[in-house]
C-alpha cells in the first residue's frame, strides 16, 4: 500500500471526567492547604532537588489536581523533603505534608479507594 | 475467725494480678533482643539492683520528681503510692504480730479489723492503731486531692487534666472507693466495738450514736474487698498499668537498656509507665501557645496503648524534647515518638488480642532494602580538591543567605584553608528525611554526603545549621570533628585566629532545640557572644528554651498555628527588650524575623560584623595574626 506520511496520532484531551481524583481527594481531606496553592512556582524555584535534576512541585501539584496522577507516583519520591518549598510558599501551604501524604497514598492504596 | 465470704473478689483479684505480672514479664523478657537480656541480667546481679531499689522508692514511692516540679501535685501521688504501700507493710507486720498465728494469708492483713475487731485498745497495740489510722489520713488526704483535680484540674496546678476511657473511669471509681470504704468499715466495726484510734475510733463512736454500726458494717467490708478486686482486675488494661510498669523501667533503665529505634518490650513498658500526670502538656508550646492539645506524650502513648492509630498524633510534633527534659518517669518519649513516625508506612506493630491484656507483635517491619534506590539521581561524587575545613551550608542557611555570607567573611578572616562543600546548592543532609520516619530514604542521602566529605579530605567539618549538625555528629559515619559554627568560632576565638570589636548592643540569645536539647551545645555560642556584645537573660535558658515553631519536625502543623507558635516565643524571648534577639540555627532565625519587629540575627552575623579583617594573608593553624586594627575586645 502506497505510503502518504500521515498517521494518526494520540488524543491529546485531558479527561477530567476519567482521570483518578482520588489521590487529590485524600490529599485534601487531610491537608486543607493544598488547595490554597495559586501555582506561582515559588517551590520550584527554591527546591533541592530541583537543583539536579527537572523535578516541580508545583507541576506535582498541577497534575494530582487534574488526576493524572502517573507522572507524580514517578516523581514525587524525589524529594528529600528538605522544607525550603514551605519556607518561600506565599500562600503559607504546608507543602511537606502533601508530598507525605502522596507517598503514603501511593503505597498504601486501600487509604483513597473510592 | 479465720474466714468470710466477703475476702473472696480480693483474693481473686490478688491472685490473678500476681500471676498476669509473672506472665507478662515473661513476655517482656523474652521479647528483648539478646544483648538486651544479658544486661538486664548483668544489672540484677550488680550495682544496678541497689540503684534500682533506690530509685523505686524515691521515684515510684516518694514521687520527689513530682514533688520537684509541682510540690501539690508530688504530694497527691507520694500519699497514695507511699502511703498505700506503708498500709500494706505496717498492715502485714500488725496482723503477724498481733493476728492469731504468723504468716498469715495475705487478707489477713488486708481486713485485719474485721478479723480482730477487739484489737488496739490498750498500751502497745493502741500505739500501733494510731499509726495505722495515720497513714490512712495520710492517703485520704492524696485522695482528697486527687478528686478535686479530677473536677477542677487548677488546684493542683495542672492546666489540663488527661482524658479518660471508661475502663479507666470504672477502675478510677474502684480505686477511689478502697479507701474511703476502708474508712467507713473500719470506724464502723471500731464503733460496734469501741475501739479504733484518733480516726477510726472517734467517727466510729460518733456513727454509732446513731447508726447500727455492727450491722452496717460488714456491707462496707465487702464494698472494700470488692473495690480492690476490681482494681486488680482493671489494671492491666488501665492507665494503672503505670504503677507496676514503671518498676519494671526502672529495672531495665538501670541495666542500661535503651529505647533503640524499634518497637520492643522496653518502647512497651516505657508506654505503660506513663501515669498520665499531664506534666508533658504543660510544657509543650503546642498546647500553651497554639491550642493544641491532643498530640502531647500523655496523649500518644494512650494512642499506643489502646492500639490506636497514632499516625496522626506522631507526626504532629515539634519535636522540640520540652517533654523529654520534664518526664517525670524518665520516659524517652521522643525515642517513642520516633518509632510510631516509622511505622506510619507499615500499619502498626501490635495486634490487639485478649482485649489488652496481651498483645502479640505483628513481626518486623522495617523496610528491607530492595535495590530501589529513589535520589539515583543524584551527580557521582568526583575527586576534589584537598582541603582543612569544610563547611557545608545546609539547605536552610541558603534561604537565609547573610548566614552563608557572613561565615565566608569569618572563615576568610582567619586564614585557614577551607572550601565550600554547597555553595550551589547540595543534596538535603537527610534529617528532615528521618523526622519523618523514612530512614531508608535518608541513608541515601548520608551516603552521598559522606562521600564528598571523605573526598574532600578535610579534617573539621562545620555547619551553619544545628539539624545538620545533629545527622552529622549521630548518623553519619565521619572519623573528623564536626563542629557547629558557634564551637567553630569559639575555637578561633580561643586560638586568637580572628579579632573582633565589641559592638555596645544588648542582646538577648534564644537556644534552638536542635542545638540545645538536641546535641547539648549549650555554652559556646553564649560564650562568642559575650566577645562582642552585652548577652541578656531571656528567662528561657538551656533546656528550658523555647522552640521557635519552625521545627522540620512537624510535617503536619499548619502554617497559622506554626505562627502563633513563633509569635509568642518571639514575645517571651523579647520581653526584655534587647535590642537584637540573637540565634544559631538559620531556620530559627527565619521563623523568629517573621514573628517579632526586634532585628533577629544569627550569631555569625554579629561576629561577622565585630570581625576585624587582618591586612594580609594568613596560611596555616599556628601563625599569630597580625593585627591591623585597635583591637577592642573587653
Ligand atoms: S510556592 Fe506555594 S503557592 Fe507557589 S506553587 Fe508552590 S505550593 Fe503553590
Ligand atoms: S521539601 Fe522537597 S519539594 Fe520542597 S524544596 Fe525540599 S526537595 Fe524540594
Ligand atoms: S509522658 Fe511523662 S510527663 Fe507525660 S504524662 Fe506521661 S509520665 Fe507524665
Ligand atoms: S516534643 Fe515539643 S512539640 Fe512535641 S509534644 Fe514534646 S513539647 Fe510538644
Ligand atoms: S528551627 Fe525552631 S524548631 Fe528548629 S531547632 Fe530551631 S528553635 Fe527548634
Amino acid at each position: 500500500m502506497e505510503k502518504f506520511g500521515f498517521k494518526l496520532s494520540k488524543p491529546r484531551v485531558i479527561d477530567f471526567d476519567r482521570n483518578d481524583k482520588s489521590v487529590a481527594e485524600f490529599i485534601h481531606a487531610n491537608e486543607p492547604s493544598f488547595r490554597l496553592c495559586i501555582e506561582c512556582g515559588g517551590c520550584s524555584a527554591t527546591c533541592t532537588a530541583g537543583n539536579f535534576i527537572p523535578f516541580s512541585l508545583r507541576e506535582l501539584h498541577i497534575l494530582l489536581k487534574r488526576g493524572e496522577t502517573e507522572k507524580v507516583k514517578d516523581n514525587i519520591e524525589k524529594c528529600m523533603l528538605c522544607g525550603k518549598c514551605s519556607l518561600v510558599c506565599p500562600r503559607g501551604v504546608n507543602t511537606r505534608n502533601i508530598i507525605e501524604l502522596a507517598k503514603r497514598a501511593f503505597k498504601i492504596p486501600e487509604l483513597h479507594a473510592v | 475467725m479465720q474466714f468470710d465470704p466477703f475476702v473472696i473478689p480480693f483474693n481473686i483479684g490478688l491472685y490473678f494480678i500476681l500471676i498476669y505480672a509473672v506472665v507478662r514479664s515473661i513476655i517482656w523478657f523474652r521479647d528483648l533482643s539478646r544483648p538486651d537480656k544479658l544486661r538486664l541480667q548483668r544489672g540484677f546481679f550488680g550495682k544496678a539492683f541497689g540503684q534500682s531499689l533506690k530509685e523505686i522508692f524515691l521515684e515510684s514511692l516518694i514521687h520527689r520528681k513530682i514533688l520537684r516540679t509541682n510540690p501539690r501535685l508530688g504530694y497527691m501521688h507520694m500519699s497514695l503510692a507511699f502511703g498505700w504501700f506503708l498500709l500494706i507493710l505496717f498492715g502485714t507486720i500488725e496482723a503477724d504480730i498481733f493476728g492469731e498465728k504468723h504468716l498469715n494469708p495475705p487478707y489477713k492483713a488486708i481486713f485485719f479489723k474485721f478479723f480482730n475487731p477487739e484489737h488496739g485498745i490498750t498500751g502497745f497495740e493502741a500505739a500501733y492503731a494510731f499509726l495505722m489510722d495515720l497513714i490512712l489520713l495520710f492517703i485520704l488526704s492524696g485522695l482528697f486531692l486527687a478528686v478535686i483535680k479530677r473536677f477542677t484540674p487548677k488546684v493542683v496546678g495542672m492546666k489540663k487534666s488527661t482524658k479518660l476511657k471508661s475502663l479507666d473511669k470504672l477502675a478510677l471509681t474502684s480505686l477511689w472507693l478502697i479507701f474511703p470504704a476502708r474508712l467507713i468499715a473500719e470506724s464502723l466495726t471500731s464503733g460496734e466495738y469501741s475501739t479504733g484510734s484518733f480516726l477510726t475510733g472517734s467517727i466510729g463512736s460518733w456513727l454509732a450514736t446513731f447508726l447500727p454500726a455492727g450491722e452496717l458494717a460488714y456491707p462496707f467490708w465487702w464494698l472494700y474487698s470488692l473495690s480492690l478486686g476490681t482494681f486488680f482486675i482493671l489494671l492491666p488494661v488501665t492507665r494503672y498499668l503505670h504503677i507496676p510498669a514503671e518498676l519494671f523501667l526502672i529495672f531495665m533503665r538501670n541495666s542500661g537498656i535503651r529505647t533503640g529505634d524499634k518497637a520492643g518490650s522496653y518502647s512497651e513498658i516505657q508506654a505503660h509507665s506513663c501515669s498520665s500526670c499531664g506534666i508533658c502538656i504543660d510544657q509543650c508550646q503546642m498546647n500553651f501557645s497554639a491550642g493544641i492539645n491532643n498530640i502531647q506524650p500523655a496523649y500518644l502513648i494512650k494512642a499506643i496503648r489502646g492500639n490506636e492509630d497514632t499516625s496522626e498524633i506522631a507526626m504532629n510534633c515539634l519535636m522540640c524534647g520540652r517533654c523529654d527534659q520534664k518526664c517525670p518517669v524518665g520516659i524517652e518519649i521522643s525515642a517513642v515518638r520516633m518509632i510510631q513516625r516509622r511505622e506510619v508506612y507499615s500499619g502498626p506493630e501490635f495486634r490487639n488480642t485478649w482485649k489488652g491484656y496481651f498483645r502479640l507483635r505483628n513481626g518486623d517491619h522495617t523496610p528491607k532494602p530492595n535495590g530501589h534506590h529513589v535520589y539515583d539521581y543524584l551527580p557521582e561524587v568526583a575527586a576534589a580538591e584537598k582541603t582543612d575545613i569544610l563547611y557545608f551550608a545546609g539547605c536552610m542557611t541558603h534561604l537565609t543567605p547573610a548566614v552563608s555570607r557572613s561565615m565566608v567573611k569569618i572563615l576568610d578572616a582567619s586564614g585557614l584553608k577551607w572550601s565550600f562543600l554547597d555553595k550551589d546548592g547540595g543534596a538535603c543532609c537527610g534529617r528532615p528525611l528521618m523526622l519523618a520516619g523514612n530512614d531508608r530514604e535518608a541513608r541515601e542521602l548520608i551516603n552521598h554526603t559522606s562521600e564528598l566529605i571523605w573526598k574532600s579530605g578535610a579534617h573539621t567539618l562545620v555547619t551553619s545549621c544545628p539539624i545538620c549538625y545533629k545527622v552529622f555528629r549521630e548518623s553519619y559515619y565521619l572519623d573528623i570533628e564536626v563542629l557547629h559554627h558557634t564551637q567553630f568560632i569559639k575555637n578561633l576565638i580561643d586560638e586568637d585566629l580572628v579579632r573582633m570589636n565589641f559592638l555596645h548592643k544588648r542582646v538577648a540569645y534564644h537556644t534552638p532545640c536542635e542545638l540545645g536539647r538536641g546535641t547539648q551545645v549549650y555554652n559556646e555560642p553564649k560564650d562568642v557572644i559575650r566577645h562582642v556584645a552585652i548577652l541578656e537573660e531571656t528567662g528561657y535558658e538551656d533546656e528550658n528554651s523555647l522552640c521557635c515553631g519552625g521545627s522540620l519536625g512537624n510535617i503536619k502543623i499548619s502554617y497559622r498555628d506554626r505562627q502563633k507558635i513563633a509569635v509568642d516565643a518571639a514575645a517571651r524571648l523579647t520581653s526584655r527588650n534587647p535590642e537584637i534577639l540573637i540565634t544559631s540555627c538559620p531556620l530559627c532565625k527565619k521563623t523568629l524575623s517573621a514573628a517579632t519587629p526586634t532585628k533577629v540575627a544569627d550569631i555569625s552575623e554579629i561576629v561577622a560584623e565585630a570581625v576585624i579583617i587582618p591586612k594580609t594573608e594568613k596560611t596555616s593553624l599556628k601563625h599569630s595574626l597580625p593585627v591591623a586594627e585597635a583591637v577592642n575586645i573587653f
